[in-house]
């Protein structure tokens, strides 16, 4: 087979290439750059609100962005339920029966008017939170993917993205309910994906170790970053849209410049053993924010790379976090069943 | 047939390869300087790195006043 040993031969020069060019363009590193940087001072948040009401695990969390709903967010239970919570009064909003309870991820509509959620059933459902009669109702149920649904995330009212055990990303018409486009690449299952802060591109962790920039119209992926020795169960973007932060079940946490194209620090304790869950930045991006499957949440400075406080509240694995839009408030949903505001 | 599928797949890993290897890199230090500038503008308005004050924190709960 010449071809097969010419195309491996073409692969490994090409990924020499990369890792030489990588090299070329590293004329210091992170840490040396922000050695006269001051380390931020102990953070320490306390719990303000715990919603209770899910009967099983939460395994996601996701804030409103609206102005309308800056203070809203949903949560996926095991119980079957999707809970829309006001934050400041812990009431309920909505309480929407699920038709699969086997919920791993859910997503608010950056314009307050859906929810969508999604799991083992492999397909990502669409929920319309503002029907004419008031009740909520299933709009769409997006069927296509061959594994499990990790995550989802809408860009707008007519369009989401969602991540699979099927190894791709799909971006969805809500409207006729069929995939605009596939993003295929990873080879291994795709865990989780954050959307950067202008629509124009996304990033996606997989249990290949690697996370992958994707031009969501060109639809081609642009960057791919290991280091990682496990699966990547989280990533975001840091605020500027410049980096991307991931959580490993390798222990750690990674930070990826996009335009150096490489890993800049990793956040990492000997004391930490245990797998990342869940992560999220402060609105500046200071502050990495990262659950752990040790029920703790650890606050890191992102720039040090050092711990620079703890959330300690939940009494089982914490799941998901997220920072309101208006950094005023982070979230934690765990399998304790509860979520507890902090700030 | 098993070896033709193989082959395109090889293919397709090496066409991405190519793109990947074609972007254009900034130098770390730049990289770094751009992230050190946007934590050091923005930081001040970000409530969990600078704390709230309790009259300003809408999810502390008020405690009633006493007139003494």
């Amino acid at each position: 087979m010449g071809e097969m040993e010419e195309l491996r031969k073409e692969a490994d020069n090409l990924k020499d290439q990369i890792t030489e060019a990588r090299k070329v363009v590293q004329d210091t590193t992170l840490q040396e750059a922000v050695a006269g940087t001051t380390l931020v001072g102990r953070v320490q948040l306390k719990t303000r609100k715990t919603l209770r009401g899910h009967l099983a695990k939460i395994y996601a969390m996701h804030w409103g962005t609206d102005t309308n709903c800056s203070k809203l967010c949903v949560s996926a239970s095991q119980d079957g339920k999707l809970i829309v919570w006001d934050t400041l009064t812990t009431n309920k909003v909505n309480a929407i029966p699920l038709k699969s309870s086997w919920v791993m991820t859910c997503a608010y509509a950056p314009s307050g008017n859906m929810v969508a959620c999604g799991g083992l059933d492999n397909m990502c459902s669409i929920y319309n939170l503002k029907g004419k009669d008031g009740n909520v109702k299933v709009m769409r149920e997006l069927a296509a993917h061959t594994g499990y649904l990790s995550c989802c995330r809408f860009l707008n009212d007519s369009e989401i993205i969602t991540s699979s055990g099927d190894c791709t990303c799909i971006l969805w018409d809500i409207e006729t309910g069929t995939e605009k486009t596939i993003f295929a690449g990873h080879l291994g299952d795709c865990m989780s994906l954050a959307v950067s802060p202008d629509f124009k591109m996304f990033i996606s962790g997989a249990c290949d170790f690697t996370a992958k920039l994707w031009d969501i119209r060109e639809a081609t992926c642009r960057q791919t970053f290991s280091g990682h020795e496990s699966d990547i169960n989280a990533i975001g973007f840091f605020p500027n849209g410049n980096a991307v932060i991931t959580g490993s079940d390798d222990a750690t946490c990674k930070l990826y410049d996009l335009r150096a194209d490489q890993e800049l620090i990793t956040y990492q304790d000997s004391g930490i053993m245990c797998g990342v869950t869940s992560l999220a930045a402060s609105l500046s991006g200071r502050l990495l924010l990262a659950g752990y499957d040790d029920f703790n949440v650890n606050i890191w400075d992102m720039l040090k790379a050092e711990r620079v406080g703890v959330l300690a509240g939940h009494d089982n694995r914490v799941s998901c976090i997220g920072v309101s839009s208006d950094g005023m408030a982070c979230c934690t949903g765990s399998w304790d069943s509860f979520l507890k505001i902090w700030n | 047939m098993q070896s033709s599928s193989n082959t395109a797949r090889a293919r397709r890993a090496v066409q991405q390869l190519r793109i990947e290897a074609s972007i254009e890199r900034i130098k770390v230090s730049k990289a770094s300087a751009d992230l050190m500038h946007y934590c050091g503008e923005q930081g001040k308005y970000d409530p969990l790195l600078m704390g709230i004050p309790a009259s300003e924190n809408p999810f502390k709960d008020k405690k009633p006043c006493t007139i003494l």
